[in-house]
């Protein structure tokens, strides 16, 4: 095998112009939160983006740690000189799940978010706000179990994410095998665990907006959303990164796999998005179809965008081996890939979470995007500038610095 | 002018034989082709052979299948035989999406597996063209056209010495018809 002259304890610099946009960001995000909260009417829609942007930032990190899992699952040897990236973000899902934990119970507790099963009198015969179908499913829906299952779910994902991350670090002082072996056995365990309650947590916290209607895809729908989104977030870092001329090691082979990876479930997060909708149009039963009324009719230009950025965009510009391989092509599909998902949440949850007061698009949903992708490059670029970029001590090392495709 | 068609360089070891194409390219040797019983990595960079166009094929040949499977469903069901299907339109397009789909794929996978078959010559009933038999098994082969490099006794030489184990002179291309 050819040797390298790779600075294997290269660390990034987390300064000058990421540190200050980011900040900048930050800022307008506060400032457009503050904005929704002067404002009586405002504060549904306010709240409803705040759990938007929340919880795609929480999942974008707990898949992070998924996509840790994953290699080592795999015993992939191609990502082990990337691996830093997905850590990073890994190590700042705890903050991301305060930050939704919060979000949820406030809402909760301001009755501004979930509304259809959480009000005054849903649950009472007597109450002439009794409604028979919430009232069914109130021993699951419920604010003790909710909260509670939302908190342990986001707990595991989270002690999962900081021992993975966590080992790998110390096979950086240690050597040997043992914190690979140790992450090898764990990731088998996260990803039954995870596999089983991502879909319990994204009925949870997005599909109980509307607590009427249910779909059994929903959660393999979400989790090819947060899959995708959070291999876009990890490409567009290591193209930025390598830009600003760390990373030398990462070469258009690594690029090629996050690509096809990112291709590939897109067309994934179609084919669910496809299943969920083809049956519920094909059925055509009231209480099934009323979901998809209310977007035609009120949303009708972000149904279309959703498909038209979530699908054919990655499919027609990521099709070909060479697009793939080309740093600008990839980077530009990964942030419209970004977007396109933030409008995917967006037609999820705005129909179901704000009713009173005004919905639109504005300076509240384009700031506290802002904000939460501030914060998200802020934190993430702040633990990847703690550790060396590369795991020196990852057996799979020398195999991923020859990855070649 | 001898009979001698194709020189074969009988290799027993990968890298000994990467090392003679080395050497034969050193010397403007034309190397017609290499068989090995498995693959090597970087050996068409080395020897510059193009990239399949495998996946053209696939795509015009997958767009066939979406054209056909759309051409199908729109005459038969709403050209020919209209039916009334739960109340939909007759051109209801998400319903025809998933047989648009299985047939793109159907196309796509069918006719790969016909130019797979076309372009290595293994259609059914026909002998496979072998150079030399143990390319599938052991042995790692370099062939040389005769008629195209004159000096038969330099390029025997430097085979030899990049270690090949045999250096076979063929009078016909391809073994496996005897």
């Amino acid at each position: 095998m050819g040797t390298h002259n790779y600075n294997l304890t290269e660390q990034f610099e987390f300064t000058g112009k990421a540190k200050t946009l980011s900040i900048i960001a930050i800022v307008i995000g506060i400032a457009a939160i503050g904005f929704g909260f002067s404002k009586e009417t405002l504060h549904e829609r306010t709240f409803a983006n705040l759990l938007l942007m929340a919880y795609y930032f929480a999942c974008v990190c707990m898949s992070g740690a998924f996509f840790l899992a994953v290699q080592f699952v795999a015993q992939a040897g191609w990502s082990a000189s990337i691996l830093r990236v997905p850590e990073a973000m890994a190590k700042v899902l705890p903050i991301a799940v305060v930050i939704l934990l919060v979000v949820i119970g406030l809402g909760l507790y301001t009755h501004n978010l979930y509304h259809h099963w959480h009000a005054e009198g849903l649950t009472d015969p007597n109450s002439e706000n009794y409604d028979k179908l919430i009232d069914g499913k109130s021993s699951f829906l419920n604010v003790p179990f909710f909260m509670g299952r939302q908190f342990v779910f986001l707990t595991v994902y989270s002690v999962f994410a900081y021992f993975l991350a966590k080992w790998s670090n110390n096979e950086d002082v240690e050597g040997g095998l043992n914190s690979y072996r140790k992450s090898f056995k764990y990731s088998c365990v996260f990803l039954v665990i995870y596999g089983f309650t991502t879909p319990i947590f994204a009925f949870d916290t997005v599909m109980s907006l509307e607590a009427h209607w249910f779909s059994t895809m929903f959660g393999w729908y979400n989790f090819a959303a947060m899959w995708v989104s959070s291999l876009a977030a990890i490409a567009i870092i290591l193209i930025l990164l390598r830009k600003a001329g760390y990373m030398s090691w990462v070469n258009n082979s690594h690029l090629h796999n996050l690509g096809q990876f990112i291709f590939g479930f897109s067309i994934f997060w179609t084919y669910v998005w496809f299943a969920q909708f083809m049956l519920i149009y094909y059925a055509n039963i009231p209480e099934e179809t009323v979901y998809f009324y209310n977007r035609w009719e009120n949303y009708e230009f972000w149904w279309y965008l959703n498909l038209v950025l979530n699908f054919l965009s990655p499919v027609l510009l990521l099709m070909d081996r060479d697009n793939k391989r080309q740093e600008n092509v990839l980077l530009g599909v990964s942030i419209v890939v970004l977007c396109g998902h933030w409008v995917d949440y967006y037609q999820m949850i705005m129909p179901g979470a704000v009713e009173k007061g005004e919905n639109g698009f504005g300076f509240i949903e384009i700031g506290t995007a802002l904000g939460f992708v501030g914060l998200f490059t802020f934190t993430v670029l702040r633990a990847l500038s703690k550790k060396p970029l590369i795991a020196k001590n990852h057996p799979f090392l020398q195999e991923s610095l020859n990855h070649h495709l | 002018m001898s009979n001698i068609k194709y020189i074969l360089g009988s290799f027993g070891d990968p890298d000994e034989m990467m090392h003679g194409i080395d050497k034969l390219q050193e010397n403007n040797i034309k190397i017609h082709d290499v068989y090995t019983p498995m693959p090597i990595h970087g050996i068409e960079a080395k020897l510059g052979i193009k990239r399949s166009r495998l996946d053209v094929l696939a795509f015009f040949c997958g767009l066939t299948g979406t054209a056909s499977a759309f051409a199908l469903i729109y005459l038969t069901s709403v050209v020919d035989w209209r039916h009334n299907i739960g109340g939909k339109p007759a051109l209801a397009l998400p319903d025809f999406i998933p047989i648009m789909f299985e047939l793109t794929v159907l196309f796509c996978a069918f006719s790969l597996v016909g130019a797979y078959y076309a372009s290595t010559h293994l259609f059914p009933g026909r002998a496979p063209r072998v150079m030399d038999l143990r390319a599938t098994d052991d042995r790692f082969i370099i062939a040389i056209d005769a008629k195209e490099n004159a000096e038969h006794s330099v390029i025997d030489g430097l085979l030899k010495d990049a270690g090949a184990l045999e250096v076979k002179y063929n009078e016909r291309k391809y073994v496996s018809y005897e």
